[in-house]
């Protein structure tokens, strides 16, 4: 019985990068024009993912994300640096999911595979930084969790033991199987996309699969399963070329701390 | 009837951690507001003493469960115990910490309730919701506000249909304050059942060094950060005040360090650490591009400076011209004046 290993992953804007056309008028994000990436602690996730698979034989690595059908350039990213499978859940009907949505729909993909020994996800996303969907999808497959992973200490068929870097300190923890842990930026980098796999997946499609094929009830996908809405967006992007000068005068200071609390940055 | 709770961190020493107590004092304003109650739930061993020290912040209630096997914190115990505990009292509102701990059981929570969640807060209100489609109007809403997509924009964001409406805080970011040192609440002792058995065996904690409090400025939301214009060791503790007023962590130029005004962790820049906070105040900066290169990423970035031509000023979003020691405590009072 071979090792089964999932890891989640999301292709995201880059939001380091965020140009003067990243905001359409109306508030929202006009995503049309900012670069995308593979989600940072995503990668993470898959190296630990292929440490993993590197040290048991015959153990197999699906990675798993949700979007757009152009996020399939993240799965193929994925089986060039040494994932042996994966999809895009790549539905209309996945749209406007909060996390908890999101959760469902993804937990829901991985209940279709049977047996699962591990699932890797990274501790956030850079886009809405919340680090909720790797619990919630642990909460929905009744399968504890550690999060926070940064090294992957010992994995063997009876359980796994990893290192979590905390606030104040470090705690290794040791789980049976199966568990999902979450990996946070301080882990080892992804390895680097193999030529000879590029190569041979060239042409490949990536395989798309919808809300039909997870067995999922539909009121708990996209914007009608997901409880949180948006009541407002308040656009803060500032120029950085132009610096407002201010008086060192208590009216002018004044002003400024006032601006501040306004904008909920002090 | 529905209430606001409050899920507890405990610190290394067994205390009640800062950010829980200045979530109280948030929920405190809330169950005031919404004319309910403010409970709290804390989770740990030998946790009395912990739980008494609440109700200085305007706690109702503490609902206590003690067990050796609720500490040190693990995701299921502390799981298996409060979700059981919220779906039998049914708050209107749970407020966490933005923490390695919050953060890892209010997701699992929310799953399991079905509920809405919202991560790290920077404001949490009380009002009115118009649904835009339906037409139907929600009273006594929380609003859970917060800053999204890299910090390029503000959201407000409501769960009108769910309970309970839970957010996550990030440490320093609400304040901390007694409301009542006389005032006084009462313990619920919470009735642990089979399900922590079970809970127990999932994950074991090998080995844990956790350190009092250290200095980490990575992942600030506000740095007061001096350089050498700064003069001396004494006037850095300026910054150390400014920084603990506002809830900021204060970071430094190589020179800075270099010099002995503080301590090397606190160095920013190419041979620092790299920031992005929501807000960077340069005092006595000039900016040199290897400093820069530590914290040109921040959200906004205000400059004081006597220099009206230090280089820091072409990515300053503010420049205040002037002498640090003089402007932050004009600063300092301004902004205690409109907090008010």
């Amino acid at each position: 019985m071979s090792f089964r290993i999932v890891v989640l992953a999301k292709q995201v804007p880059d939001t380091h990068n965020v140009g003067a056309d990243a905001m359409n008028a109306d508030g929202t994000v006009n995503r049309s024009a900012l670069p995308v990436v593979f989600n940072p602690e995503d990668l993470k996730a898959l190296e630990m993912a292929l440490q993993v698979k590197d040290r048991m034989p015959g153990a197999t690595v699906t990675v798993i994300t949700m979007g757009p059908p152009r996020a399939g350039e993240i799965i193929k990213d994925a089986l060039n640096r040494g994932a042996d499978d994966g999809f895009v859940l790549s539905d209309a009907r996945f749209a406007g999911a909060d996390t908890l949505a999101t959760s469902y729909a993804l937990s829901q993909a991985i209940r279709q595979m049977g047996r699962v020994d591990l699932i890797f996800g990274g501790r956030q996303a850079i886009d809405g930084d919340t680090a909720q969907v790797g619990p919630q999808v642990a909460e929905k497959l009744d399968m504890p969790q550690i999060t926070y992973a940064e090294e992957l200490l010992d994995v063997d068929a009876g359980g796994i033991s990893v290192r979590r870097r905390l606030e104040r300190g470090i705690e290794c923890v040791k789980a049976k199987l199966p568990v999902l842990v979450t990996v946070t930026s301080a882990a080892a980098d992804c390895r680097y996309p193999n030529a000879h796999r590029m190569l041979r997946r060239a042409k490949d499609e990536v395989r798309m699969v919808n809300a039909d094929g997870i067995g999922a009830d539909m009121d708990r996908l996209g914007l009608k399963g997901s409880p949180t809405k948006v009541k407002q967006i308040v656009n803060v992007v500032l120029s950085h070329k132009e610096s407002v000068v201010i008086e060192p005068t208590e009216a002018a200071l004044g002003e400024l701390s006032a601006t501040l609390i306004k904008a909920h940055i002090l | 009837m529905n209430n606001v709770l409050v899920y507890c961190e405990l610190s290394e020493k067994n205390t009640i951690a800062d950010i829980s107590l200045e979530l109280c004092t948030k929920g405190r304003q809330l169950a005031t507001r919404l004319g309910c109650r403010l409970q709290a739930a804390v989770l740990g061993s030998q946790v009395g003493e912990a739980a008494a020290s609440l109700y200085p912040y305007g706690v109702d209630d503490v609902f206590l469960a003690d067990d050796k096997r609720l500490s040190p914190y693990r995701n299921l115990p502390h799981f298996a115990v409060l979700s059981k505990l919220i779906q039998a009292q049914q708050p209107q509102i749970v407020l966490f910490g933005a923490s390695s701990v919050g953060r890892d059981l209010a997701p699992r929570i929310a799953s399991f309730l079905r509920c809405g969640l919202t991560a790290d807060c920077t404001a949490l209100e009380i009002g009115s919701h118009e649904d835009a489609k339906t037409g139907k109007t929600y009273d006594d809403i929380l609003y859970q506000i917060r800053p999204a997509f890299g910090g390029n924009i503000i959201a407000t964001i409501v769960c009108p249909e769910t309970r309970p409406q839970m957010a996550t805080v990030r440490e320093g970011v609400m304040k901390k304050e007694v409301y009542d040192p006389a005032y006084k609440g009462t313990v619920i002792p919470v009735r642990l059942d089979a399900s922590l058995d079970s809970a127990d065996k999932a994950v074991e904690i090998l080995s844990r060094e956790i350190e009092e409090q250290k200095i980490d400025i990575k992942g600030a939301q506000i740095i007061v950060a001096g350089g050498y214009g700064m003069g001396s060791r004494e006037n850095f503790q300026l910054l150390h005040r400014f920084a603990h007023l506002i809830g900021a962590s204060v970071g430094a130029t190589r020179a800075a360090v270099d010099a002995g005004f503080c301590e090397s962790e606190r160095q920013i820049g190419q041979t620092g650490v790299t920031v992005r906070p929501k807000l960077y105040i340069a005092c006595g900066i000039s900016g040199a591009v290897q400093h820069r290169a530590g914290m040109d990423q921040s959200a906004k970035i205000i400059s004081i400076n006597t220099d009206p031509d230090a280089p820091i000023n072409a990515i300053a979003d503010y420049t205040i011209v002037g002498d640090a020691m003089t402007v932050i405590p004009q600063f300092m009072a301004c902004y205690k004046k409109n907090l008010k």
